[in-house]
């Protein structure tokens, strides 16, 4: 894509009087030489393994490698049944199909990055559980997930989208906002609406550190994604208020990009620092490291 | 700047869990296998670094077995290829060197062709070493990968046969050992060329080899 900042596609949205998708089914077409339509299915290509994901994962209780992992979803599943969520069904389905997708992802089943693995469960969860509940059709869904990544590569063009270079700010905190993005795409709100979300949702998650205890996708990161799936619908619902960040999302994204740069190595998935170097995550990755090497 | 596709943050459908240690360590031994482009009956994989330490909890030696057996990032029988492939015998080694690359491997087939590379991130790989000799494949492009004796003119052969087909160079880059010694030749195309080219590139003096190395599926 030829444009490089969210200043940039506010202007070309404004100059052509299109939505943020629309910008992006065009220049994607051109970059990758396929016409729209191709361009639509490879999102709903996407879209369709992200249901999978979830549908896999509502199934499955099979345990990670550290045997610590992998039941949570079926937790979930069962403790709604007895006492629903207070935020109602829609708050019940996200945080399922953000916990779903990241446990069939420890498990090395078959998901889609968004932006990355460890983030996996985010931006589906949102979509797929809201189309659901207030029955959007797939189209829209196609139209959110294209406004997603649009949102994910303004910030990949500044940032690597890698905890190892920005910690989990760049990873599960960009995932949330592209999924705020999203959802207030679905929900019709306007350019200005959908960029608000994302930035509200970027500017709160700022400093969130990558501290994977043994360096696995597995503590903090599961739980993470169904977090950060909340917090989005949070960033939307007051974006689609009227509810503006001070500060333009551009310079939220460069804020990012220098709190990851000051950030401590240790805190930026080296797994030396945070939670990784708890006594308790000590005492497992002695465990585990005896038992595979 | 090259203009990144939204595809690069929605994508890859894969099997987790980790972008770079799982698709990545997929992809690498996929592009060795086209590199290589041989039946083999013996793989090693020395995995340094990153790859070495959280490798295990990454699947990171399942995704570059499933690699150089040709299996794709989101095979779902990526999980539990130490059960079901028996067709070949293969090895690790864990190595820790802190002039490599985090994600690094060296994939050895048949205890005679090497082949090195990086997971550079977000399931990007970078093939960087092949035989001793410095490579720069991204698997983004079909290459031309031609061994040859170190004299003037080669390039101009290759590029000219190459034209002749409409065929456009994206990159190309040379590396020899010595003077007159060995050299190889890495041509990134915007379209693949047939056999008939490889093999018109084959019967020029001095070649010793060349293989023509497919890139990745998106």
């Amino acid at each position: 894509m030829k444009i490089l900042s969210f200043a940039d596609l506010i202007n070309i949205c404004k100059e052509q009087n299109k939505t943020i998708w629309e910008i992006a089914e065009i220049e994607e077409s051109a970059l990758e030489e396929m016409n729209v339509d191709a361009v639509r299915l490879r999102v709903l290509e996407n879209l369709i393994a992200m249901r999978e994901a979830i549908t896999n994962g509502l199934k499955s209780d099979e345990k990670s490698i550290s045997n610590w992992c992998g039941d949570d979803c079926l937790k979930l599943s069962r403790g709604y049944k007895i006492r629903p969520a207070i935020f109602g069904s829609i708050f019940e389905k996200i945080t399922k199909y953000a916990i779903a997708t990241a446990e069939e992802n420890l498990r090395m089943g078959r998901i889609v990055a968004c932006p990355t693995a460890g983030s996996c469960g985010i931006v589906p969860s949102v979509i797929i559980a809201v189309a659901e509940e207030r029955q959007i059709a797939e189209e829209e869904q196609i139209n959110a997930l294209l406004t997603s990544g649009v949102i994910g590569l303004m910030v990949s063009n500044k940032v690597q989208l890698a905890g190892a270079v920005a910690g989990c700010q760049a990873e599960c905190g960009v995932a949330s906002a592209m999924a705020a993005g999203a959802l207030a795409q679905m929900l019709g709100g306007n350019v200005n609406e959908v960029l608000q979300a994302a930035a509200l949702a970027m500017k709160n998650i700022l400093g969130l550190t990558c501290d994977p205890v043994c360096g696995l996708v597995e503590v903090p990161c599961i739980k993470r994604n169904a977090f950060l799936a909340v917090h989005a619908v949070t960033a939307a619902e007051l974006a689609l208020c009227g509810v503006e960040s001070k500060i333009p999302i551009d310079e939220v994204v460069d804020t990012l990009k220098i709190t990851g740069q000051l950030m401590s190595p240790l805190l930026k998935e080296t797994a030396k620092g945070g939670l990784a170097q708890t006594k308790t995550a000590i005492k497992l990755e002695k465990k585990l490291f005896k038992k595979n090497f | 700047m090259e203009q990144k596709s939204i595809f690069s943050v929605i994508s890859p459908i894969m099997a987790g869990p980790s972008s770079s240690h799982t698709a990545g360590a997929v992809r690498l031994g996929l592009m060795a296998r086209n590199i290589y482009n041989k039946n083999f009956s013996k793989v090693k994989f020395v995995l340094y670094n990153s790859f070495a330490t959280t490798g295990f909890g990454h699947g990171t030696n399942k995704g570059l077995l499933a690699g150089v057996l040709g299996y794709s990032v989101d095979d779902s029988r990526i999980k539990n290829i130490f059960e079901t492939e028996t067709s070949i015998k293969y090895a690790y080694e864990y190595v820790q060197d802190i002039s490599r690359h985090p994600n690094s491997v060296d994939i050895i087939f048949d205890n005679e062709f090497i082949i090195s590379g990086d997971s550079v991130g977000a399931g990007e790989i970078r093939i960087n070493n092949i035989n001793g000799f410095y490579a720069n494949i991204d698997g983004k492009y079909d290459t031309l990968v031609i061994t040859y004796k170190d004299k003037p003119g080669m390039i101009s052969s290759v590029s000219n046969m190459l034209q002749k087909q409409n065929v456009n160079i994206a990159s190309l880059h040379c590396d020899r050992d010595s003077k007159g010694g060995d050299a190889t030749m890495y041509i990134a195309m915007d379209i693949p060329v047939g056999d008939d080219i490889v093999a018109k590139v084959s019967q020029l003096k001095d070649v010793f080899f060349v293989t023509n190395v497919r890139k990745l599926k998106k």
